[in-house]
This record gives structure tokens, C-alpha cells and sequence, in this order.
């Protein structure tokens, strides 16, 4: 279904629609805020970007040093070219140690590769452990946001499907009880599982290690209770130096959440006595995107969220409304990347505001990507018929001072003299909740000719 | 390739004010009046204050009538093909100028940044510089004092995308850079005046060319958000320097039958009033 | 048939537009006239709480007046001379054993005023599990060992090493355990610590 179909259901509700803008408006008023709280923000920004620009220009270079120290470290190093083959190396690896329970936490590549599906046909139990997560993953939805995953559901929702789930009391939905009852059965989960699987926020070359950065602590709770860790990543994961992580911590909570930092940053650099640590190193495209010259910068996103929070039309449509893993301006530029069929409704999806442009704190100039979207798909006919006929109406219109003055006029007299509800059919998408402008007797350009006399 | 986003910075206005006055005397600059269609069309009135404004300031203003469309609606659905002979046909009729002022933000940025691919290279980088948003036009190469005439009302200002984040004509919420709100200091001067405090400043009024339609409910949803935050800031005038805002905004106000006056920026410039508050 | 490896390299290879220069990390950062205020106050703003002590003494005698401790019962200390411990890492089987645990008190080797981060290692902690289980987390770091921001954490921090130079793990840690998943409502003690105090020793 195309977005503008999804995003009416959505607004229909027209008081659920404006609780979650309002929500989100939240969060990037936060962002804001922390934002200005550090005056160096705008060079951070220069920076970051410039940093995920190099890296992308030896990014060859860079997997190779990665995988010669990570592996120095006691790290296996596992390469996937594609979702399946992601999965199955998550599942080999699982299946060879006989692991039953897999404590996930927050990953966008594994919601990319639909890994937990995979591993669940296969008769795997997977626990997604950031509470956002387990809430979508009990209503067997996927996230609407890549940092905030149940940012659609309102909390006595919650308090019912926990009521379902968990026996907390019915009618109580109190977002400290609901959290507490959560913790308590993850907390179980985690004594249980066999194994950890994280994402990787960040991956440092020079060391062979990497960082995962989370609030609750899940992550690092998966990856040091059970003996296996595994590390699911893509390659545009990373950059070259340790000291790099200094840029981009100093950016990614304060634009994701409005927090100077997350509660852990933990740097992953071998497995824990006695343990296991695999990476896998997937591509799934974005190979591919890296020659894109119009495109490629979209691979420096280091999935904050910030485009989605400042993002006027994600916010009265929700993330669903996309039908892809990542949501909203960024997720409008990876969609067609991936899909472009599939996901020719993204792009449109959007104002041209350039709001996202200007928080993205790697500096990815996604309106401008999203315009260069739109251009890709009509040259592929992507676009629909009806639009497109009319733009070449409109271009041909344009190219004649006289026909475009003589179209105006017979325009404007058939607005004048038409009657209301021929003006106002079910066809005028315009005039369903719009008036139409007043059409006036005269144009400008007659006006002005008119004045000269 | 998209232009680079920030390269207006190397055609600073007062690098070609400096070039443009050492070979022509003050007031013999042609100016061409860029009136975008809808414009003509449908706010006539918005195309003659804005010529006022600038026959205030003693300018040679000439409407080139061959003008028709910047080329925004095609290019903006993708389809470059057929916005490259609007935009060809849109550099010849403003060939002879040393300027181009329009009263439209939108269409402004569509000249100035994104002709890349429609026209040849040097031509765009010429049209570019010449190119002026009305009132970046009057604060930035005119340095003009600001009117002081009477508008005694309570105005929310409506801070137009493609104007504030494309041209940059004032600060964002969003960014921490520091600049001049070039709309602002334009009607700041103006007896009575009392600006609204808005809760989000520069948050989009959804209108979005072809999205207005296509997206129409989540189109309607921004618009109406905007309006209400203008009326909870006691807004008696929304204004804003881009009309295609104002049509979206004004067609819902008419359809609820708002209390709520919508004014171009040009038309408060040049001293009109408020048809009804 | 090339492996995926050589696969994806190749693929890389020749799709990576032409180099770029890598960036210099220089700016004028931020920097602070009251940098323990600072990195007190910011703890203080997410729940946390900092202290600039003088001895060992004075952070027992703080300790002892917060409710959390006062109610402990399984305390397990690394820091010689602070806190009772009752639970020893060398004598649990596993660190699943550390479930329930009360409190958790470990040495940290730098501070961030910018973040109210600490960084942490387990070079010295036997099971890491312990800062992510204990229902309390206490962190004592050198005063010296407070920096005003993150460029200059990484600027004096080294990758931690077991005694027999095999990689330890390293986390900056930022006050206690939160989400706001639920209905963007901030909860203190999500899946870890629920509270956590920084005790900055002179």
C-alpha cells in the first residue's frame, strides 16, 4: 500500500495522530535543547560527517583492519552478503551450540534481515530485551522507530497486553509498574538464554572492537550472562580510530533522545573468559549504495532517529505507515535503495521542509536525497501515470507564455462560474477539507499591463 | 548531483552588490519581477504590492509577461524532462536583468538551487546570483530601512520552508547557527505591531506542492496544527513570504470559517491592511 | 567460487568513491570553570548522584546514610576499604549467582563532566555481569581522573588488558538503567542498576 493510503488510516484518528506528534515533538524539543547546550554542535556535526566520508572512501581498507585485530582480539569474523546469509550464520552458529533461548537486544539490521522469524521457524525461542521491543514483539508488529520501537502505543495498551502476558494487574497501566513487571520477566530471560545477540552502534577499525550504546542495559546483559555473544553489524558501521567514538558519542543521544549520552556506551573488544564473541559483517546493498555518487551518504546515518523526531509527516503518520524497517526521512531514502517498486511511495512522503537535513548530526543531506529519489524513480516510471501525465501537461503548458496566459483565464472564469458542487467533486483532493482560492477577475499579468496605460 | 547545499556562501549579496555597482550606476539595475504563476493567477494583488515595494525604492522594475513557471511542480514530482524547457524558457525571459526578485521563497530556492541539470552550468550559476527572494532582495542588497508604517495588529509569522532552510532567511530552531531573521526585521519597524509567540516557529504547514493532494489528509492535519498554534498565540494576521503556504493555510481558515486574516509579507510592506480581523 | 568475504571486498573495492582526507578531531570544545559541578549536577539531572570526597572514610560515611545501602543485605565491593562486602566473586560458580545482588561498589578510571559518564573496566572485575546486575551501582574514580568532555576521555583513556594481555571490556556508564519506552515516560531501573552513585576521591 502506498504511504498516503497507510498515513489517512493513521490520521483518521485524528486525536491518536496529534498524541503522537506531540510525543515525538517532545523528544526533538529535548534534542534541541541539548543541542544548544553545546556550542560546538555545528562543528561536531562537520566533523562526524567528514569522518563517515573517509571511511566510506577506504572502506575496503577499513573492513580489512577491522578483521585482522578483531580476530588478534579472540574475535570470529563472519561475512554475509546478503539477509539470508546473515541468518544463516546467526542460525549455524546457534544450532552448533545448541541454543535454545536467544536474548536479543536492539538491532535494525536484524529487523532488516527479518532474523527473528527465521530463527523461530527453526524452532529458536528469540527474546527481544529492550522493552520497546518486547512490547511490539508480543503484538507481533515491527518497531514504528528506530530508537523509540513502541513509540505508537499508548500506555494502557500496554497495561493490557502486560495484563495478557505477564498477569499484571488488569487496568493498570502506570508506566513504572508496566516497566518493573518487565523487568522482572526479562530478567528471567536473561538467566535463561543461551546466548546474546546485539547490534553494533559503532566499529572501530584501528582496535578490532566495537560499542553498543543503550539506556536499559539489556544489551549488556545479553552479552555477559551467556557464554556466546554474537554481533550482528553492517559494514558502514565503521570508522577508523578510537578517538573518533569521541565525535560520535558527544552526537548520537543528544540528537536521539536528548540525553548528553546513553547510560552504557560499552566498548566490546574480545569475548569474556571463557566465552565466545562472533561479528557478522553483513552487506545486504550497501555495497551497492556506495557507488551511488547521489546516494552513498545515506550510508552515514548512525541510526539516531533525530529525521524521524523533526519530521512533521512521520509524526502524524507513524512509523508503520512506511512499511519498511527504518521509518521516516532516512528510512524514505533506504527504502527505494532496497526496493525501489516496493518503495516509490517514500519519497513523496514528504514536504521538502529540510528539517532532517539540518538535525541529522552526520550531516546527510536527506531532502536533497529524497528530491534526487523522486527523479530516480520517474525516470524508472515509478511514479503514477496520473502524476506524471499531468507534469507533462504542466511542462508543456509552461513553455508557452500564450497557452499557460489563455489556461489561466479559462481557469479562473470556469472557478468563477462553475457551480459549488462541480467545483468541489469527490476527484478535488484539494477541496475536500480546503477552500479553493477565491479566483480573481484579472491576473497580474493583466493587471500590470493595465497600470502601464 | 544536487547543488552543495551551503554554497550560497560564495555568492555573498554584498560581494555582487559591490561588482554589480562598479559597472552600473545605482538606479539603472534592471530589475525583472519574477511573479510565480499561481501568483499571477490567483493573488494578482500579491504581484502589485510587491512591485510597489520595489518602485518604492526607486528600481527599475520590469515584468518580463513571457514569464510563466519556475519549473518547481515538475522537477519536485521527479520528472526533470519535462521541467527543463520551463526552466530553459524561465533563464531566457530573465536574461536581460541584473536582477531577479520574486515574492516567493519556494520558487526563489528552485532557481537558485536547484536549475543543476536543467540549464547549462554557467547560466546557472549566473541566474543563481542574481536570483532574490523579495526580502532577502530588500535587507541584503537594498539595505533598506524598514517601513514604519501603521499595522496595528497581532501577526504570526509562518516561517516558510524552502525560504528558511533553503535561503536561509532566518534561524531554525533546529540549527545552532545564529542568523537574521530577514522577514522579521523587515516588518519589525511597523507601528503596532506585536508578533506572536508561537510553540513551534518553524514547523511546516504541510502544504508541500503535489503532497497537498496527494497526502491530503496528513497535509490538512499539519495545516490545521498550524493554524491552531497561530490562534492559541492570539494571532489576529498570519503572514509569510511564500503564498503556496498561505493558499493551503487560507484554504482551510475559509472552510472553518477562522478568525484569522492571511497576508502576504508584500502586501504588509507595502501598506495594505488586513481585509477583515 | 569466491567467498563471500572476498565477495563483499571485491564489491567495496570497486564501488568506494575516490579518498578523502580523514578529519582532524579539533575544536574549541566546551569547557567547564566548576568541573565537578558540573559533572555532579548533570548526575543529579539523570538520577544519579556525584561527591567529591576526601577519603575512603567519608565515602563510607556516605554510603551509610543512603537508604539503599542501609537496606543491603549482598554487598560486593572491589574497592579496598569501602563497603562490607558479604558476596565474593571467587566464590560464585557463575555470574548468574549475582542476581538479587544489592549493591556493587568497583573502582572507575576517569569521569566526564560533559556526560556524567565513568569509565569502566572488567579487567579487575571477574564477572562484568556485575555492573549490569546489581540493583545498585557505586563508582569510585580518582579526582584527577575528571575530564571536562569526551574527547578528552578517549585522549587519556587505554583499551583495558587482562594481566595476560588478552582484551578487557570498557564501558562509559551514565547514571542508572532507564527507558522512556512507555509512552516516552522516563523510568529509572529499567533492566539494570536502579539507582548508581559516583564518589570522586581526592
Amino acid at each position: 500500500m502506498s504511504h498516503a493510503t497507510l498515513a489517512t488510516e493513521f490520521v483518521a484518528d485524528r486525536k491518536r495522530a496529534a498524541w503522537h506528534d506531540s510525543a515525538l515533538w517532545f523528544v526533538r524539543s529535548k534534542r534541541d535543547k541539548c543541542a544548544q547546550a553545546l556550542p560546538e554542535w555545528e562543528s561536531l556535526r562537520e566533523i562526524a560527517s567528514q569522518i563517515k566520508q573517509h571511511t566510506s572512501s577506504r572502506l575496503a581498507e577499513y573492513l580489512e583492519e577491522f578483521e585482522r585485530n578483531a580476530t588478534a582480539n579472540g574475535i570470529q569474523v563472519h561475512w554475509a552478503r546478503d539477509a539470508a546469509e546473515h541468518n544463516a550464520i546467526v542460525l549455524r552458529l546457534l544450532q552448533e551450540r545448541n541454543v535454545k533461548l536467544l536474548a536479543k537486544s536492539k538491532s535494525m539490521l536484524t529487523e532488516e534481515c527479518h532474523l527473528n522469524p527465521y530463527l523461530e521457524k527453526h524452532g529458536i525461542e528469540v527474546v527481544d530485551t529492550d522493552l520497546g521491543e518486547r512490547i511490539v514483539q508480543w503484538r507481533n508488529e515491527p518497531p514504528s522507530h528506530i530508537v523509540l520501537p513502541a513509540i505508537h502505543i499508548k500506555k494502557e495498551e500496554v497495561g493490557e497486553l502486560f495484563h495478557e502476558k505477564l498477569g499484571t494487574i488488569a487496568g493498570e497501566f502506570q508506566p513504572e509498574y508496566l516497566t518493573e513487571a518487565a523487568r522482572v520477566h526479562l530478567r528471567q530471560k536473561f538467566l535463561e538464554a543461551d546466548a546474546g545477540l546485539t547490534g553494533v552502534n559503532f566499529a572501530i577499525a584501528e582496535t578490532g572492537g566495537f560499542v553498543v550504546c543503550t539506556n536499559e542495559g539489556n544489551a549488556d546483559l545479553g552479552a555477559s550472562l551467556p557464554s556466546l555473544h554474537i554481533a550482528s553489524m553492517g559494514i558502514e558501521k565503521l570508522i577508523p580510530k578510537l578517538h573518533h567514538l569521541g565525535v560520535f558519542l558527544r552526537l548520537l543521544a543528544r540528537s536521539a533522545t536528548g540525553q548528553p549520552i546513553t547510560t552504557y556506551s560499552s566498548h566490546f573488544h574480545a569475548p569474556r573468559l571463557g566465552g565466545e564473541l562472533h561479528v557478522v559483517l553483513v552487506d545486504n546493498g550497501r555495497s551497492k549504495l556506495l557507488a551511488s555518487e547521489e546516494f552513498r551518504r545515506s550510508l552515514n546515518c548512525i541510526r539516531c532517529g533525530a529525521c524521524l523526531n523533526t519530521c512533521p509527516v512521520y509524526r502524524r503518520s507513524g512509523g508503520h505507515s512506511y512499511e519498511s524497517p527504518v521509518a521516516g526521512p532516512i528510512g524514505s531514502v533506504l527504502g527505494p535503495a532496497r526496493d525501489a517498486a516496493k518503495n516509490a511511495s517514500l519519497p513523496f512522503a514528504c514536504t521538502l521542509c529540510g528539517s532532517c537535513t539540518d538535525v541529522c548530526p552526520v550531516k546527510i543531506p536527506l531532502h536533497h536525497q529524497l528530491l534526487a529519489w523522486r527523479k530516480e524513480l520517474a525516470d524508472e516510471k515509478l511514479v503514477p501515470a496520473d502524476k506524471r501525465f499531468a507534469m507533462k501537461m504542466a511542462g508543456l503548458l509552461f513553455r508557452s507564455p500564450w497557452l499557460y496566459a489563455t489556461a489561466g483565464r479559462v481557469g479562473r472564469f470556469a472557478l468563477r462560474f462553475a457551480p459549488r458542487w462541480l467545483v468541489y467533486n469527490r476527484l478535488n483532493g484539494w477541496g475536500r477539507q480546503r477552500e479553493l482560492p477565491p479566483a480573481p477577475k484579472k491576473s497580474f499579468r493583466q493587471l500590470f499591463r493595465e497600470r502601464k496605460k | 548531483m544536487l547543488p552543495d547545499y551551503h554554497w550560497e556562501c560564495q555568492f555573498t549579496p554584498a560581494i555582487q552588490l559591490f561588482l554589480l555597482r562598479s559597472v552600473h550606476p545605482w538606479r539603472l539595475m534592471r530589475v525583472g519581477l519574477f511573479i510565480p504563476c499561481y501568483i499571477d493567477q490567483l493573488y494578482p494583488d500579491v504581484g502589485l504590492a510587491t512591485l510597489e515595494v520595489l518602485e518604492s525604492h526607486g528600481l527599475d522594475v520590469h515584468y518580463p509577461p513571457a514569464q510563466t513557471c519556475c519549473g518547481q511542480p515538475m522537477a519536485n514530482t521527479g520528472c526533470n524532462a519535462d521541467a527543463k524547457p520551463v526552466a530553459q524558457h524561465f533563464l531566457t525571459t530573465f536574461e536581460p536583468y541584473d536582477y531577479v526578485v520574486g515574492p516567493s521563497g519556494s520558487c526563489v530556492a528552485m532557481v537558485r538551487h536547484h536549475y543543476h541539470g536543467l540549464i547549462d552550468e554557467a547560466a546557472e550559476h549566473r541566474l543563481a546570483a542574481k536570483t532574490f527572494e523579495l526580502c532577502e532582495f530588500l535587507v541584503d542588497v537594498l539595505k533598506v530601512t524598514p517601513p514604519r508604517h501603521a499595522f496595528p495588529y497581532r501577526v504570526g509569522l509562518h516561517q516558510s520552508c524552502h525560504g528558511l532552510r533553503e535561503l536561509r532567511l532566518g534561524p531554525c530552531t533546529e540549527a545552532q547557527v545564529s542568523r537574521v531573521n530577514k522577514v522579521r526585521v523587515l516588518l519589525e519597524g511597523l507601528q503596532g505591531i506585536e508578533f506572536c509567540n508561537l510553540q513551534r516557529p518553524d514547523e511546516c504547514c504541510g502544504f508541500g506542492g503535489t503532497f497537498a493532494v496527494a497526502e491530503e489528509a496528513v497535509s490538512c492535519m499539519m495545516g490545521d496544527d498550524r493554524i491552531a498554534d497561530h490562534q492559541q498565540a492570539g494571532a489576529q494576521v498570519m503572514t509569510a513570504g511564500d503564498m503556496s503556504c498561505l493558499m493551503h493555510l487560507e484554504g482551510l481558515i475559509r472552510r472553518q470559517r477562522k478568525p484569522l486574516a492571511v497576508m502576504h509579507v508584500a502586501q504588509i510592506l507595502a501598506g495594505r491592511q488586513p481585509q477583515q480581523v | 567460487m569466491p567467498t563471500s568475504r572476498e565477495q563483499i571486498l571485491t564489491a567495496v573495492r570497486a564501488n568506494q568513491p575516490p579518498a578523502t582526507p580523514v578529519p582532524q578531531v579539533k575544536g574549541t570544545w566546551i569547557e567547564y570553570d566548576d568541573i565537578v559541578g558540573q559533572f555532579c549536577g548533570l548526575l543529579k539531572s539523570i538520577g544519579s548522584a556525584g561527591y567529591l570526597v576526601d577519603s575512603l572514610d567519608q565515602i563510607n560515611a556516605t554510603l551509610a546514610e543512603l537508604p539503599a545501602y542501609q537496606s543491603a543485605t549482598r554487598i560486593c565491593s572491589l574497592v579496598p576499604g569501602v563497603g562490607d562486602s558479604s558476596v565474593h566473586l571467587d566464590s560464585l560458580a557463575r555470574a548468574h549467582e549475582l542476581d538479587q545482588l544489592d549493591i556493587a561498589i568497583v573502582n572507575a578510571e576517569l569521569a566526564v563532566a560533559e556526560n556524567g559518564a565513568v569509565w569502566i573496566s572488567d579487567a579487575a572485575i571477574k564477572y562484568r555481569a556485575l555492573l549490569f546486575m546489581a540493583e545498585h551501582l557505586i563508582v569510585v574514580v580518582p579526582a584527577n581522573g575528571l575530564v571536562p568532555h569526551m574527547h578528552a576521555a578517549y585522549d587519556r583513556l587505554r583499551l583495558p588488558e587482562f594481566a595476560d594481555g588478552r582484551k578487557a571490556f570498557g564501558a562509559f556508564i551514565s547514571g542508572p538503567s532507564k527507558t522512556a519506552d512507555i509512552e516516552q515516560s522516563l523510568v529509572i531501573g529499567a533492566q539494570g542498576p536502579r539507582s548508581s552513585a559516583v564518589f570522586l576521591l581526592r
